[in-house]
């Protein structure tokens, strides 16, 4: 769906997406990486469950929100990728840490 | 020009409470809003439905207080049938949370003199220790400074902005009139009826209401109503929605009913600057980890600050003007403690004239200065 301009750096690091290795070019946010990579959805609610993806991509609609590297909720579309990084989907509510 | 049984000046918590009641009455009702310059308690207040620390030397308020915290189960209800909107009342009571017997010391100072003054239906609030309130929050860590609490029976909360579109979606649907960017210039009386001169227009009526917070003051000097309040500023953080920890009602640190935590208890004599500080942040957020120190690992993702209207001894206005003859205010901190008691009661008293017993005690002629003897 996604097409990247044709001046975007060739440099790429790697990312494991929900157990899946996905490419990224250096430089990307998280949330433009894994649109790139066709993720059907990043997140579900936590009030009603429904399914989202990055949506503003600056920081302000909250939909891009993903666990990464083991830290719930973060904004994708804040973050910038770095080589190895673990993301995962954020499924519903976080729970308060014990 | 536009014409109405009552114009209501102000849009929000007391304006669109007391609105939705007086179209209840059965009255033809224009609400005025000012737009989106106006100072807006109504969209950035807590959320608390709160008597355990309202009415300290006006017995009264105290009494006020309860009343419509007891009306707001059965009103919680109205709304959600009217509108189909659910503003999540909590009623099941409410802990104000101290740290360190110092703290303890003086809640139950503070409580044992809101009980002597307290009228026959008495006063419900006790000091409860850690092992309560581990009760009534199971599965929390408590912090080590937490010392005590103080519990009232009547105290809840609900979420303040569904209950302000809850307001304005019932006025609406029975019929009430709502006029945003329309700031009131000017107010005159002119044979029989008050003429409002709008940002928007002209409107006019027999019976208008002040109902606009800080906007009250200088409206009501031209129908002969004193409305002296004053400006407070408080904080409140937002966090991330996490999943449910704190089932039972807090003042200063707040669940949500869809997870999000609520801090706030600043208090700063600012002016009219609503604004924010990284000092206040770091004050409400500390002292909400001593609480309970799970939160220290969550996100915050907002953070406002928001205008109290304060009157002089802290309980509401409701004033009826002598020299203009049904021009009303009504105004307070409290809005959504209030609501429910507006709704009924106060719009019942602006519609028919018939008040609740001593109602009279609320109007804004208490402060006037004594003649010495």
């Amino acid at each position: 769906m996604f097409k990247r301009l044709p001046d975007a750096p060739a440099e790429t690091v790697i990312l494991d997406f929900d157990g899946r290795r996905i490419e990224a070019r250096v430089g990307d946010t998280v949330a433009a990486a894994v649109l790139a990579a066709e993720p059907g959805h990043t997140r579900t609610t936590p009030v009603s469950g429904s399914a989202r993806l990055p949506y503003c991509m600056m920081g302000v609609c909250f939909d891009c929100l993903m666990e990464i590297d083991g830290v719930p909720n973060r904004q994708a579309c804040l973050v910038t990728v770095e080589d190895g990084m673990i993301v995962r989907r954020q499924i519903g509510i976080r729970e308060a840490a014990e | 020009m536009q014409t109405a049984d009552v114009i209501v000046v102000g849009g929000g918590m007391f304006g669109s409470a007391i609105g939705y009641g007086l179209v209840a009455q059965g009255l033809d009702v224009v609400m005025l809003d000012e737009g989106d310059v106006a100072l807006r308690a109504a969209r950035g207040n807590f959320g608390l439905v709160w008597t355990q620390s309202k009415g300290l030397g006006v017995q009264c308020y105290q009494e006020w207080s309860r009343e419509s915290a007891h009306l707001w189960h059965d009103f919680a209800a109205e709304l959600r049938s009217e509108t189909g909107i659910d503003v999540a009342h909590r009623g099941g009571g409410g802990l104000e949370l101290q740290l360190g017997e110092a703290e303890v010391e003086e809640r139950k100072r503070f409580i044992e003199k809101m009980r002597n003054q307290a009228g026959p239906e008495g006063f419900d609030c006790e000091i409860i220790d850690r092992a309560e309130i581990q009760k009534m929050l199971p599965g929390v860590r408590l912090g080590d400074e937490l010392a005590g609490a103080s519990f009232c029976p009547h105290d809840g909360d609900v979420n303040p902005l569904l209950m302000l579109r809850a307001l304005h979606s019932g006025f609406t649907k029975r019929g009430g009139r709502y006029l945003t960017e329309a700031r009131v210039e000017t107010i005159r009386y002119d044979g029989g009826a008050f003429v409002a001169e709008t940002a928007s227009g002209r409107i006019t009526a027999p019976k208008i209401l002040l109902a606009a917070g800080h906007g009250a003051p200088r409206l009501g000097e031209m129908v002969g109503l004193s409305i002296p309040i004053r400006p407070q500023r408080g904080q409140v953080l937002i966090s991330e929605r996490i999943a449910p920890m704190l089932p039972a009602c807090i003042s200063a640190v707040r669940q949500t009913n869809e997870g999000t935590i609520q801090i706030g208890n600043s208090k700063e004599d600012v002016q009219y600057d609503d604004g924010t500080t990284l000092a206040a942040v770091r004050r409400m957020a500390r002292r909400a980890v001593q609480f309970f120190p799970q939160l220290a690992g969550v996100r915050l993702v907002r953070n406002w600050g928001c205008i109290r209207v304060l009157t002089p001894d802290g309980a509401a206005i409701y004033d009826e003007s002598e020299s203009h003859p049904g021009a009303f205010v009504a105004t307070s901190h409290s809005g959504v403690t209030l609501g429910a008691a507006n709704a009924r009661h106060v719009a019942k008293w602006i519609a028919t004239g018939e008040a609740q017993p001593g109602f009279e005690r609320f109007s804004a002629r208490r402060f006037d200065v004594q003649a010495a003897a």
